[in-house]
């Protein structure tokens, strides 16, 4: 069990600063992610769309954005949890008892839900028979591509992920790629190399195509799909690979107990504490009169609920306030010289 | 055309609404008057219609406020912009007609427009 002064959930830019923020007035802290990278929102949704309305900062991407916040945080020892999403909280005695998906237990006073819309889960095939064949033959990521070796594999998309792992699996693999529309959103050259294996017949590919339905007795066996003008044909399949993005979900957060309204969790503007002593939210999941989506308004959040946490977390000290141009204190923990 | 809008007079502002139809999965119709300006994903969001998420909240970065456009409407709008077709292959059941609903913004000529809710957002 991991003891900390505070867990973050979410490790986006409001998740990121409120972690500076708690380190900066001397308190630790550990941050979950469900995604397998840093970012949140900013670098899954927009890495590369321009933001106009950082303060003090006139124009950077998400990618920038979440680089500079990491740069902030350089001389903290921040620990990161990535690809864990936390399912459980309950509390015990004073503490929080929160529990992940990969078996991670954290005991603290302070949990700061930083969690955007949600946990970013894959978007998965509209056919509700495919529920019964996922993670055997249906899937939407890649663990082990040797399970794949020889196979007849379907896969659905038409960005990256899906031209890259046609392009993998057109090697040792049957392969058919079938997209909803004949445009593709991946890389040019990804593109090409898809349509020069086309040529070589070592990709089927059927474009304005969409699944209809699934054929198979526990396992896949073959899979129905549709065009726009209504026309099906059935593709034999071992496997089919679903690549659409993803998508936001509350997820386990819905059952703890907190205030939820329309996806968001009711705070105060004190300490943006939810409902439930020790538990804050900050940032787009947090709602409050007069709420705005916006990072910057994440930042403010993150400062106040991380001073906050320092009653939790230090009950019998008194907590100053300092600026980080003057105090020597602040200086000593981001490890620069007082003058 | 004739344009059924209906302008409401705020001290000197003129505000002028177009009623949008919204019909859900289930069939459900709910026509509102939504503000000239606004998107239709705002319009919908609101008024509480079921149905629209719109996680990012107008980014055109999460197709969550995914609709189909009556057919008679379909060509009357706007085209999309760069971006948006990339972002409905991510939908869910996306149609020759699909939209999203962030990227109609709500003008006088756009009075009467209807639109259908999917099933489901992702």
């Amino acid at each position: 069990m991991i003891k900390t002064d505070a867990l973050i959930i979410g490790a986006g830019p409001t998740g990121l600063f409120t972690a500076h923020q708690l380190k900066l007035i001397g308190l630790d802290c550990h941050i979950v992610d469900n995604l397998d990278k840093i970012g949140g929102q900013c670098i899954e949704l927009y890495p590369d769309k321009p933001i106009y309305d950082i303060p003090a900062v006139p124009e950077c991407t998400g990618e920038e954005l979440t680089n500079n916040l990491l740069n902030q945080l350089k001389p903290f020892k921040i620990e990161f949890h990535l690809n864990e999403r936390v399912d459980d909280v309950k509390k015990e005695n004073e503490n929080w008892i929160v529990k992940t998906n990969n078996n991670s237990i954290f005991s603290t006073p302070n949990v700061i839900i930083a969690g955007g819309v949600g946990s970013f889960e894959p978007r998965k095939f509209p056919v509700k028979e495919c529920e019964k064949f996922e993670n055997k033959s249906i899937f939407y990521s890649v663990k082990d591509k040797n399970l794949f070796n020889g196979k007849n594999i379907s896969i659905f998309g038409g960005g990256d992920s899906a031209l890259d792992w046609a392009v993998e699996f057109a090697r040792n693999s049957k392969v058919n790629l079938i997209h909803r529309r004949d445009d593709f959103r991946g890389a040019q050259a990804t593109v090409d190399k898809v349509y020069s294996l086309v040529k070589d017949g070592k990709i089927d590919l059927y474009t304005k195509y969409q699944m209809v339905s699934v054929k198979g007795n526990g396992k896949l066996d073959s899979i129905d799909i549709k065009n726009d003008d209504g026309e099906v044909k059935n593709i034999k399949s071992d496997f089919a690979l679903g690549f659409f993005g993803l998508i936001m979900q509350l997820g386990p957060i819905a059952n703890w107990g907190l205030n939820i309204n329309k996806k968001t969790i009711d705070v105060d503007t004190e300490k943006f504490e939810t409902n439930q002593k020790g538990i804050y939210a900050v940032g787009d999941i947090c709602n409050y009169p007069g709420k705005l989506k916006l990072i910057l308004s994440g930042f403010h959040e993150g400062a106040l609920a991380a001073r906050a946490c320092f009653k939790l977390a230090r009950p019998n000290e008194k907590y100053r306030f300092e600026f980080t141009t003057s105090s020597k204190t602040i200086k000593d923990r981001l490890g620069v010289k007082s003058d | 055309m004739f344009s059924h809008t209906c302008p409401i007079f705020l001290h000197n502002y003129i505000i002028s609404m177009a009623k949008i139809t919204y019909i859900t999965h289930n069939n459900e119709k709910h026509t509102i008057e939504v503000q000239s300006g606004l998107s239709v994903m705002e319009g919908a969001v609101q008024n509480d219609i079921p149905g629209i998420d719109a996680d990012c909240g107008g980014g055109m970065a999460c197709a969550t406020c995914h609709v189909y456009v009556n057919d008679d409407w379909f060509d009357k709008l706007p085209k999309k912009e760069n971006g948006e077709e990339d972002m409905l292959d991510m939908a869910f059941e996306p149609k020759k007609n699909s939209r999203l609903s962030c990227q109609i913004i709500v003008t006088d000529e756009l009075d009467g427009l209807t639109v259908g809710i999917p099933l489901k957002q992702g």
